[in-house]
C-alpha cells in the first residue's frame, strides 16, 4: 500500500480508480513512460492504438457519446498533441466528456524548444473545458481526479492534462486520500422553482406550444422524462441533429427536425408557436437561421445546465438553468393533473393537427424515399433500403460524418433509439465518422455500428480501418455516399454561386479494393436494385464491411433554409435558373 | 461603444489569467487596462479590467464558465472608488525643480527620485485625476511614464469580498441569471 509508484503507474491507477476501461492513443517519446506503466495493467486498462492521434480523439468521442461515459484519448508531445487539436475542439462543440492525456518535454527544458515540445495548453486553453500542465509527480492522481470530475458533471467537455515526462518517472508513495477543491465550479444542477413554475403557466396556457429537445436530453439520460413531459402535456416534439434519438420518432408527437435542413413543417411550427420549451439545446445558428427572426411569436423558455447559453443567441422569457432531466423531472411534479390540463391537450391536439396538415402539404420524410424518376442510384435508395434495415435487424449505433450524407441520414432513417445518432454536429468534422463508429464498436461489440460517410470525409480519416481489424472488431459496416464531389460545398456552389465547382470536384481510389487491401470485406453498387442485397451481405458477414454506393452526382439537400435568412424561408427544390 | 468596468475574483492558479483575457481577445475586444493582484484571502486574486465594447454581458456570464473565477461583476455603473497609479521621470534639471514640485503638491504627487537631471513622480487618483496630472506634467518633457491600470471597488456594504466565495453555495449564479430576467 505504502510501495512508491512512478507518475506513470500512478496515472494508470488514478484513471483506473475512475473506472477507465480503453483509451485510444498513439505513443512517442515524451509519453513513453506512461506506455512502459501500461504494460502491468494491461488487463484493467485496453490501449487502442489509433493510426493518427486525431482518429484516437475521435475514437473517444464516439466512445463518449454511445455510453455516457469519458473517453480518453493519449498523443506524445508536439505533433502527437497538435494532432488531437481538432478532436478537441469538437468534443467542446459537442459537450462530449473527454479526457485528452499529452506527454511533455521534461520540466527542464519546458519552454527552451526542446525537442517535440509544443505549448499544447496554451494551444488549446480555448478548445477545452480546463486543462492542466503537470510538472511534479505529486500532484499526478490529483490532477487526474479533478480533470475527470470536470469533463464528466456540469455541462461535460474536454480536459487535457499536459504531464512532462519527469513528473511521469519520478517516483513517491501515492496519496489516494483526495478531495477535490474547486470554489468555484459549482454547476446548478437544480432549476429554481419560481421558474420551474412559471414555466408551467406558461405551457398550461399555451395555445401553440412545441418542446424542442437537445443535446442535453440524451446527456443527462433524461429520455424517459422527456416521453412522459411530452405525453401528460401533449406537446409535439421537435428533436435537433443532437436530440435525435431523445424521442421515437415513431410517436405520434414527434414532428421531427429543425433548421438549415430541417422540415418544413417543423420550421414553420417554430415561427408560429407561442410557447417554445428548449431542453437542452443552444440554440446553434443552424437551427435558429437569422436568429433575430426565431420564433417572433413565442414566449420561449429555455433549459439549460450552461447559464452562460441562456439568452445567448435568442430573448429568453423563462431561464432555467439546470441539468434536463432534474429540470423535467422538477416541471413533471409541478405539472397539473390531467382534468386540469383539459385547455392544453384540446389545444395542443389541434395544433399538432395543424401542424400535420402543413407537414402532408410540404416535402415530408415520405415523398423522399419513394423513388425519383431515374435509373441512376439515388442517395435516396440507400437510405430507404437503411431504415428497413436497421429497425428491423436489432440493435445498431450510426455514426454520421459531415456534409450532405449527414443531413440525409438525419432526415431520412426513422430514428428511434437514444444514442443511437451519434455526429459531429457542432464543430461539424469530416473525417469524425470512421474512428468515431470504431470508439463505439469496442462500446458495443453486439451491436451493429454504421458508419455512413461521404467520399470525401472517409478519404480524411479512412486509416482507422487498420485500427479496426488489429483490434480484432467485426461488427462495423461503413457506407460510402460516393458522389465524386464534396456534395454539401458543391450544393452551395450550385445554389449560390453559379455553379462555380471550384474545388470541390474529388476522385478517389477504388473504395472497395482499399477496404480489401486492409482486410475488410469491399463491395462497391451501382444500380439501385442491387442496394437491399449488398446492406444484407453487410448483416450477414462476421467481419467488417465497407458498401461504396456510387450515387447519383448532384443531388441536393432539401428543404433548405440559406444562411442568414429566416427559417420561415426554406428552398424546396432546385430554381430554374433564370 | 460603451467602456465597462469588470470585476473578477478567481483562484491564483497558473493559466487562470490567460483564460480569462482570452474569453475577451476571442471577440477582437481591446482590453483598456487591467490589474490583478492579491485579495485579503490567500489564494484568490481580484483582476480589474476595463474594456470598450457593446456588449460585455456574455463575456461577463462566460467568464463564470472558467473553473478557477468564483465572482464577477459589471461594476460599470455600479457607485465605485476606482484609481490608478503613475511613475512619470521627467526632465528636471536644478532650474526646473521648484516648478515640478509645486505642480506635483497641486496633484497631492510624491517625488520618489532625484537625479542629476532628472526626477521622478509617483501619482495616485482616478484615472481622470491621473490623466489630468500627466496632461500637466508633459511640458516638463516626460522620459519615461508607466501607468499602472485601474483597481476599482464598489463603495459600501454592498462588496465584492473573497472570504465569504465558499459559502454562498451556488451564490456565483445568482447574478447572471438575475441580469437574465
Ligand atoms: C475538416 C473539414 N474540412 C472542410 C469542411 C467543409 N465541408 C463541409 S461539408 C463538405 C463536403 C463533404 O464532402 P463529402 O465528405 O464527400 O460528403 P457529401 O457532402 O458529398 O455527402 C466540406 C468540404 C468540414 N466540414 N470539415
Ligand atoms: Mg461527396
Amino acid at each position: 500500500m505504502s510501495e512508491q509508484r512512478t507518475g506513470a503507474q500512478i496515472m494508470c491507477e488514478a484513471l483506473i480508480r475512475d473506472g477507465v476501461e480503453v483509451m485510444f492513443g498513439y505513443p512517442g517519446g515524451a509519453i513513453m513512460p506512461f506506455y512502459y506503466a501500461m504494460w502491468e495493467y494491461r488487463d484493467q486498462l485496453r490501449h487502442v492504438l489509433v493510426r493518427h492521434e486525431q482518429g484516437g480523439g475521435h475514437a473517444a468521442e464516439g466512445y463518449a457519446r454511445a455510453t455516457g461515459k469519458l473517453g480518453v484519448c493519449i498523443g506524445t508531445s508536439g505533433p502527437g498533441a497538435t494532432n488531437l487539436v481538432t478532436a478537441i475542439a469538437d468534443a467542446m462543440m459537442d459537450s462530449t466528456p473527454m479526457l485528452a492525456i499529452t506527454g511533455q518535454v521534461s520540466s527542464a527544458v519546458l519552454g527552451k524548444d526542446a525537442f517535440q515540445e509544443t505549448d499544447i495548453t496554451g494551444i488549446t486553453m480555448p478548445i477545452t473545458k480546463h486543462n492542466y500542465l503537470v510538472k511534479r509527480v505529486e500532484d499526478i492522481a490529483y490532477v487526474i481526479k479533478e480533470a475527470i470530475h470536470l469533463a464528466t458533471t456540469g455541462r461535460p467537455g474536454p480536459v487535457l492534462v499536459d504531464i512532462t515526462k519527469d513528473a511521469m518517472q519520478a517516483k513517491i508513495v501515492p496519496n489516494w486520500n483526495l478531495k477535490l477543491h474547486l470554489p468555484g465550479y459549482k454547476p446548478t444542477t437544480h432549476g429554481n422553482s419560481r421558474q420551474i413554475r412559471e414555466a408551467i403557466g406558461l405551457l398550461s396556457n399555451a395555445k401553440k406550444p412545441l418542446v424542442m429537445a437537445g443535446n442535453g436530453v440524451q446527456m443527462s439520460g433524461g429520455v424517459a422524462e422527456l416521453r412522459e413531459l411530452a405525453e401528460r402535456t401533449g406537446i409535439p416534439v421537435i428533436t435537433t441533429l443532437h436530440g435525435i434519438g431523445a424521442f421515437p420518432e415513431d410517436h405520434p408527437l414527434s414532428i421531427g427536425m429543425p433548421g438549415m435542413h430541417g422540415w418544413v413543417h417543423v420550421n414553420r411550427a417554430i415561427q408560429e408557436c407561442d410557447v417554445l420549451l428548449n431542453i437542452g439545446g443552444r440554440f446553434d445558428d443552424r437551427v435558429t437561421g437569422k436568429a433575430s427572426t426565431f420564433a417572433p411569436n413565442a414566449k420561449i423558455i429555455h433549459v439549460d445546465i450552461d447559464p452562460s447559453e441562456i439568452g445567448k443567441n435568442v430573448k429568453v422569457t423563462v431561464p432555467i438553468v439546470g441539468d434536463a432531466r432534474n429540470v423535467m423531472q422538477a416541471l413533471l411534479d409541478e405539472l397539473p393533473a390531467r382534468e386540469e390540463l383539459a385547455a392544453l391537450h384540446g389545444n395542443a391536439s389541434d395544433w399538432l393537427e395543424h401542424i400535420r396538415d402543413m407537414q402532408d402539404k410540404h416535402q415530408h420524410k415520405q415523398q423522399y424515399l419513394n423513388r425519383p424518376d431515374t435509373s441512376n442510384l439515388m442517395p435516396h435508395d440507400v437510405y430507404a433500403a437503411l431504415t428497413r434495415n436497421l429497425n428491423a435487424r436489432g440493435p445498431y449505433r450510426v455514426v454520421t460524418d459531415v456534409g450532405q450524407h449527414q443531413m440525409w441520414a438525419a432526415q431520412l432513417i426513422d430514428w428511434q433509439h437514444p444514442r443511437t445518432h451519434i455526429t459531429s454536429g457542432g464543430a461539424g468534422t469530416m473525417g469524425f465518422s470512421v474512428p468515431a463508429a470504431l470508439g463505439v464498436a469496442i462500446a458495443y461489440p453486439d451491436e451493429t455500428v454504421w458508419a455512413i460517410c461521404g467520399d470525401g470525409g472517409f478519404q480524411m480519416m479512412n486509416q482507422e480501418m487498420a485500427t479496426i481489424i488489429q483490434e480484432g472488431i467485426t461488427n462495423v459496416k461503413i457506407c460510402v455516399i460516393n458522389n465524386g464531389y464534396l456534395g454539401m460545398v458543391r450544393q452551395w456552389q450550385e445554389l449560390f454561386e453559379q455553379k462555380r465547382y471550384s474545388g470541390t470536384p474529388l476522385s478517389g481510389p477504388n473504395f472497395a479494393k482499399l477496404a480489401e487491401a486492409y482486410g475488410w470485406k469491399g463491395l462497391t453498387i451501382e444500380r439501385a436494385e442491387d442496394v437491399e442485397a449488398a446492406i444484407a451481405e453487410a448483416y450477414a458477414t462476421d467481419g467488417p464491411v465497407l458498401i461504396d454506393f456510387r450515387v447519383e452526382r448532384e443531388v441536393n439537400v432539401y428543404p433548405m433554409v440559406p444562411q442568414g435568412v429566416s427559417i420561415g424561408e426554406m428552398i424546396m427544390e432546385t430554381p430554374n435558373p433564370a | 461603444m460603451n467602456k465597462h468596468t469588470i470585476v473578477a475574483l478567481m483562484q491564483d492558479r497558473p493559466g487562470a489569467l490567460n483564460r480569462a483575457v482570452s474569453l475577451f481577445r476571442r471577440r477582437g475586444y481591446n482590453i483598456e487596462s487591467l490589474a490583478v493582484g492579491h485579495t485579503e484571502t490567500e489564494g484568490i486574486s481580484r483582476m480589474t479590467l476595463v474594456v470598450e465594447s457593446a456588449d460585455v454581458e456574455q463575456v461577463v456570464k462566460q467568464l463564470y464558465r472558467l473553473v478557477e473565477v468564483l465572482k464577477v461583476s459589471d461594476v460599470t455603473s455600479d457607485p465605485t472608488v476606482e484609481r490608478e497609479m503613475v511613475l512619470v521621470k521627467i526632465h528636471a534639471p536644478a532650474d526646473k525643480r521648484a516648478e515640478v514640485v509645486a505642480v506635483g503638491e497641486i496633484f497631492g504627487a510624491k517625488i520618489v527620485d532625484v537625479g542629476a537631471t532628472t526626477m521622478v513622480l509617483e501619482m495616485t487618483g482616478t484615472p481622470s485625476k491621473v490623466e489630468n496630472f500627466v496632461d500637466v506634467i508633459k511640458p516638463f518633457g516626460v522620459k519615461e511614464m508607466m501607468r499602472t491600470g485601474r483597481i476599482a471597488m464598489v463603495r459600501g456594504a454592498r462588496g465584492h469580498g473573497a472570504q465569504s466565495y465558499d459559502a454562498a453555495e451556488n451564490g456565483h449564479l445568482a447574478e447572471p441569471l438575475a441580469a437574465l430576467n
